[in-house]
């Protein structure tokens, strides 16, 4: 199976990878998946308190090369946002900027869950409402 | 100069050798004849390219020409020699004795006789990939008809000590089948020394052409027979009909003959080579040999880097050089290799797995490049691991509850 030349570019030159200090109060985190299951992924936002618009974004993902795209579009897409924007981020957006063929779809909703996981993250450590997610049913 | 991409899959299929190809092209076109054709030229020639075959092939096991049946390949073989024991010494027991690590040609050939009534007895083995005889022994009853083990794995490399396997199966009065595809022509064979029942192997493996093979039957001490498992013109001693592949089983005679000459020469420099790939790669650090480090085909290798996933890992690197995977991050079940399970790999080292197998035209400079490009993925996909991060972090990743999906 050949790579699309958009997962090949996000691979090659993957946005925003690295870490964002977890102890600060602004930023969120989410870790989904599992390393049995041959990929995690860690995203983290950065968000600012006074506007709730997300001013950084980093992630680590072990996985595949459409892991790691779908995570490194993720959070360039996250940056400008504000959280409430962040969370209409649908998988099969990302799906369609990589075209991931569909045996890599649950690349892109680990990528989802890793956004709502982050900002859940962020919500809880500002006293903030839980948000209720529908979960996606695609593993 | 390095020309790309650079094949270090092997073990899946090798590349023809060219004096393979040379010995074939002359049956294609001007000695096209079928060998079942008895009254002309033609046919003449194409049965006389056969004999010739199969002298060479069965040289290089140590059988005779007539214990040489022709298939399309180990598959076949494989399904051949199990079904058509369960159906020939049907009256003798339903007993089989396999092994969890062998080609799925094999597991799920014994599945598919499970359904019809057979017995089989699935054998583990120790993280190395090797067997305890003791247990083979003992789960040999009056009714075991039939012990298949491979001679070498396909994954790992693990040879099987299969001369003190015969003598366990023999002194029970059952049969050994061996398949063979990736021992033979790699490591000396000898059927006779090793007490080898029957035995499966290919030529594309072994610098040959695809869909052809061979299932060697023994004719002698014992007799041992195996039911056709496709009817037709009665072939190979009515055992496999079907008009022979006469342009593919020359090369696969040629092949064999060039095995039987270089072998020991081929193996003797790929080990040095394959010896070179391990140490670069086994100083990474969290990097793990997978198999038995003393008893493998000289060939190849299989390793695990820890925390980095082996699709991600390939992708760094596989325009330019070509290997496998344990992972299976594209099947469906995301299910990695269960061959590397079979060894108590933890899911997460078998997904981090890459299988490197050297052949015949693999030059030291390949290697010598395969290991900077290796060494740089490792490190960069690391950087990008949080699982890496984690574990320099002294975070014990088992006690992390993660997610399922």
């Amino acid at each position: 199976m050949a790579y699309s030349k958009k997962v090949l570019d996000h691979y090659e030159h993957p946005q925003n990878v690295g870490t964002l200090d977890n102890k600060k109060k602004e930023v969120g985190t989410g870790l989904v998946g599992a390393p049995e299951c041959g990929d995690v992924m860690r995203l983290q936002i950065e968000v600012d308190p006074e506007t709730q618009m997300i001013i950084d974004a980093k992630f680590k993902t072990f996985g595949c090369g459409s892991a790691i795209a779908s995570s490194s579009l993720a959070t360039e897409w996250l940056k400008g946002k504000s959280i409430d924007e962040a969370l209409t981020i649908d998988n099969m957006d990302i799906v369609e900027e990589l075209a991931l063929p569909p045996v890599k779809i649950h690349c892109s909703v680990l990528a989802e869950d890793a956004i709502k996981a982050a900002i859940q993250d962020y919500r809880k450590k500002n006293n903030m409402p839980e948000l209720v997610l529908e979960e996606k049913i695609v593993h | 100069m390095l020309k790309f991409p650079i094949y270090l899959d092997n073990s899946a299929t090798t590349p023809m050798d060219p004096r393979v190809l040379d010995a074939m092209v002359p049956y294609y076109l001007d000695h096209f004849g079928n060998a079942a054709s008895r009254n002309h030229p033609f046919g003449w020639e194409a049965e006389d390219a056969v004999d010739k075959a199969r002298e060479q092939i069965a040289k290089l096991i140590n059988c005779t020409e007539k214990e040489i049946i022709f298939t399309s390949g180990a598959t076949e073989g494989d399904n051949l020699a199990i079904k058509g024991i369960y159906d020939m010494y049907a009256r003798k027991g339903n007993h089989i004795i396999t092994v969890t690590t062998e080609h799925k040609a094999v597991l799920d050939t014994c599945k598919h006789l499970e359904k019809l009534g057979a017995q089989i007895t699935y054998l583990g083995v120790d993280s190395e990939g090797n067997i305890d005889l003791n247990e083979l022994e003992n789960a040999i009853t009056d009714k075991t008809i039939l012990v298949a083990i491979m001679y070498a794995n396909n994954e790992v490399g693990t040879i099987h000590p299969i001369k003190k396997i015969a003598e366990i199966t023999h002194k029970k009065g059952a049969l050994l089948f061996t398949d063979a595809t990736q021992a033979a022509g790699k490591i000396s064979i000898d059927v006779e020394r090793d007490g080898i029942d029957l035995m499966a192997f290919t030529a594309h493996k072994m610098y040959g052409p695809k869909g052809v093979g061979a299932l060697y039957v023994r004719r002698k001490n014992p007799r041992v027979k195996v039911t056709a498992q496709m009817d037709g013109g009665g072939h190979e001693r009515g055992m496999r009909s079907g008009t022979l592949n006469v342009p593919g089983i020359v090369g696969f005679g040629k092949a064999c003959e060039i095995a039987m000459n270089e072998m020991d020469a081929d193996a003797e420099r790929l080990s040095k080579l394959r010896d070179k790939l391990d140490t670069a790669l086994l100083s990474l650090e969290e990097s793990y040999l997978n198999g038995n480090k003393n008893s493998r085909l000289p060939q190849l290798t299989n390793i695990s880097f820890k925390y980095v996933e082996g699709e991600g890992l390939m992708m760094a690197f596989n325009q330019n050089i070509a290997v496998s995977s344990g992972s299976a991050c594209t099947s469906a079940s995301l299910e990695p290799s269960y061959v590397l399970k079979a060894l108590g790999l933890g899911d997460d080292l078998a997904h981090s797995s890459l299988r490197f197998s050297l052949g015949r035209f693999s030059t030291e400079e390949q290697v010598d490049y395969t290991i900077e490009q290796v060494t740089k993925a490792v490190h960069k996909l690391r950087e990008m691991s949080p699982l890496w991060e984690m574990f320099k972090e002294g975070i014990d990743l088992s006690t992390i509850e993660w997610a399922a999906h």
